[in-house]
């Protein structure tokens, strides 16, 4: 059975010329980068091309970008890394509908006694900036907001808010981990401190991340005991992986015009036609400020699992924001903070393409999906 | 992806019983559209008083359909009193288990089997009446039915309740609660097994004629018909030992004939505790 891999979003596939990158370093290239022999050295040469392609993707000098595991260290390095290095008394700023990765390490600060102010967003998913404004009056912060939402692919203004914080003196992170790659960064007109991204959403491998520090940025390092990374992050180097890295970011920068054309016309024409043959179907966030391959679709009286179960039994993978797909009870914090009804909640879906997809992939939804959707809702106590 | 048993996709992927029986004798509405899955069950009653018929709709996930329509088929030819005696256990024993976390699901196809039971009985509410004082807001989960899971399925930790019966899985403010009302259930409960066995003991001579008449009733005729048979030895405490005789003696498979026909029956129509063992010449 063919696969229909449309959850681009949870991870990517693994490029074949990044894997081709990373080979020699597994086998042959294996030193440690930090050894004083020129079977080390040479290693260190790569990790620092590497890094040279990363700071490429965010017009960055190479000096700022530090190699971590994955998007939640960095996000818990530049969160943590900073309150502990800012005056007492910092305030929190983040939003209702941020990754775990920066919800989690806000919720321990708060419980430690920080001030958190979780800003709220409207039913289309965009932040109330008017919220924002009145928390940076409140004296020094740390303000943490993601580029782009996971689930629906809001973008939020995040050049704008960069001007607001940094008017006030205060500190912003952003989690790019989504963002990066789809659309164009300029750190050199951007005034972020810290930003954070992840390979696996690049088609790079697991475990490889990066957190981008801008020159002169306090940041107490989180992994200690090590010199590596200019002793910003000690262990020894993933070098497989941040060679790998590296090259998908370079990748990433070439493909963005097709991310933007291509991929973007055929998540339009999925979104399109779902809500023209499925009734009482509604997209989730707001479809002018968005990522272009991401959708979010609820379709009423009907349940996430199930129909991701029979997508999955037709090869087609995606994902869902309802309760039971996550093990817990409730819908996701970013469906609930937007107010979508009880009745689209728990039958909401994202597909999330990449430029591996095809219009023979949106086709094959197409065909199927609807079936699928009027077989559930005759299951449905709801629908009479 | 859920670790589900093949029934409990073959349930989900091909459910039985769809649908809604229109002059149906019993209809029971569990759960809401909030609470991310909701079960209506109908069933029509034969001439014999057995359901004949019994169909469901269900909002929610793969485990929750499968469980709603492994009930219409466990209940289908039983009578009301049969039919009550199901447990949400049994419907999850049915496919095969539940992940624990799922186990609300079973939990929703034993309230709505309750819910058109009394239906049928007092022809009022359709709905479940909310019966008892509501310990978890946010699901809406009465102190009985926590008490009811909890004893049901020996659960012994606050994550379990959640997982058997959602309270304490939204805003978990009634955690404490839970842990306080679960602590004094394990607290009466003696740790021994529970039994279904009466309380009194069976005199020996009792417990002789029980044991005599269960052989001669539930075991014999069966093996007799296959030229075989089984004859009482002794009784040592809850060891039994009998003699299997005729074509049995010589069989292959008298283990599986002891194990699966012999003590069974004795489990069931004796007591629960009993081993039998063949007597070596």
């Amino acid at each position: 059975m063919r696969t229909v891999y449309l959850d681009n979003n949870a991870t990517t596939q693994v490029a074949p010329e990044v894997i081709d990158a990373m080979l020699p370093f597994l086998r042959d290239l294996w030193g440690n980068p930090s050894s004083m022999h020129a079977f080390g050295g040479q290693v260190k040469q790569s990790v620092e091309r590497a890094r040279a392609q990363v700071a490429a993707l965010l017009q960055a000098d190479p000096s700022e970008i530090v190699f971590t595991s994955c998007g939640t260290e960095s996000d818990n390095m530049a969160i943590r890394g900073s309150i502990e290095a800012s005056a007492p008394g910092t305030c929190l700023v983040t939003s209702r509908v941020e990754h775990p990765a920066v919800m989690g390490p806000c919720h321990r600060l708060r419980d430690l006694g920080h001030p958190l102010v979780e800003i709220a967003v409207d039913s289309g998913g965009r932040l109330n900036m008017e919220e924002l404004e009145a928390a940076l009056q409140r004296g020094p912060s740390l303000v943490s907001l993601m580029w782009a939402n996971n689930e629906t692919g809001v973008v939020f203004p995040i050049d704008t808010i960069a001007g607001m914080v940094k008017g006030k003196g205060g500190i912003l992170h952003t989690d790019a981990v989504q963002y990066a790659g789809k659309f164009p960064i300029d750190l050199r007109q951007v005034p972020v401190d810290l930003l954070s991204i992840s390979g696996h959403k690049l088609h790079a491998p697991k475990g490889i991340g990066a957190l981008y520090i801008r020159r002169g940025t306090k940041l107490q390092p989180f992994m200690i005991g090590g010199h590596q990374e200019n002793s910003r992050r000690g262990g020894t180097e993933n070098v497989p992986s941040i060679v790998g890295f590296g090259k998908a970011c370079e990748m990433a920068m070439n493909a963005m015009s097709d991310e933007a054309t291509r991929v973007a016309a055929l998540r339009d024409r999925l979104e399109r036609e779902l809500l023209k043959t499925c009734p009482d179907t509604q997209v989730n966030g707001d479809p002018a400020h968005r990522l272009p391959n991401t959708t979010n679709i609820s379709f009423q009286y009907v349940e996430g699992e199930a129909i991701l179960y029979h997508l999955s039994d037709l090869g087609v993978a995606a994902s869902s924001g309802s309760a039971c797909t996550s093990g817990s009870l409730e819908p996701s914090h970013v469906i609930r903070a937007m107010g979508v009804p009880f009745t689209a909640a728990h039958g909401s879906i994202r597909f999330s393409l990449s430029r591996y997809n095809t219009d023979a992939d949106v086709d094959h939804v197409l065909t199927h999906l609807p079936g699928i959707i009027r077989k559930l809702r005759t299951l449905s106590p709801f629908v009479t | 992806m859920w670790d589900y048993t093949e029934k409990v996709m073959d349930h989900f992927r091909n459910p039985r019983n769809v649908g809604v029986i229109p002059d149906a004798d019993g209809v029971g509405l569990v759960g809401s559209m909030a609470c991310g899955d909701a079960l209506k069950l109908t069933f029509k009653l034969g001439p014999d008083r057995r359901i004949a018929d019994a169909r469901f709709q269900t909002f929610g996930c793969a485990s929750a359909i499968a469980s709603s329509s492994a009930l219409t088929e466990m209940i289908k030819g039983k009578t009301l009193a049969e039919a009550e005696k199901i447990t949400n256990q049994d419907i999850a024993d049915f496919l095969g288990g539940l992940p624990e976390q799922k186990m609300h699901c079973s939990v929703l196809g034993r309230e709505a089997l309750e819910a058109a039971i009394a239906n049928f009985r007092t022809g009022n509410t359709v709905q479940k009446a909310i019966d008892g004082k509501i310990v978890c807001a946010c699901f809406g989960v009465t102190d009985k039915e926590i008490e009811r899971v909890i004893r049901d399925n020996h659960l012994t930790t606050v994550e379990q309740i959640t997982h058997y019966c959602k309270a304490g899985g939204g805003c978990g403010q009634c955690k404490p609660e839970l842990g306080r009302m679960l602590e004094k259930i394990l607290q009466e409960q003696p740790a021994q097994p529970t039994t279904t066995e009466p309380a009194r003991r069976l005199t020996i001579v009792e417990r002789l004629r029980l044991i005599e008449e269960t052989l001669n009733r539930e075991i014999r005729p069966a093996l007799q018909k296959d030229g075989g048979d089984v004859e009482l030895v002794d009784i040592q405490g809850t060891r039994i030992v009998v003699s299997l005789r005729g074509r049995c003696a010589q069989c292959q498979v008298s283990r599986f004939t002891l194990k699966d026909v012999v003590e069974a029956k004795l489990r069931e129509f004796v007591a629960p505790d009993i081993e039998v063992v063949e007597e070596r010449a």
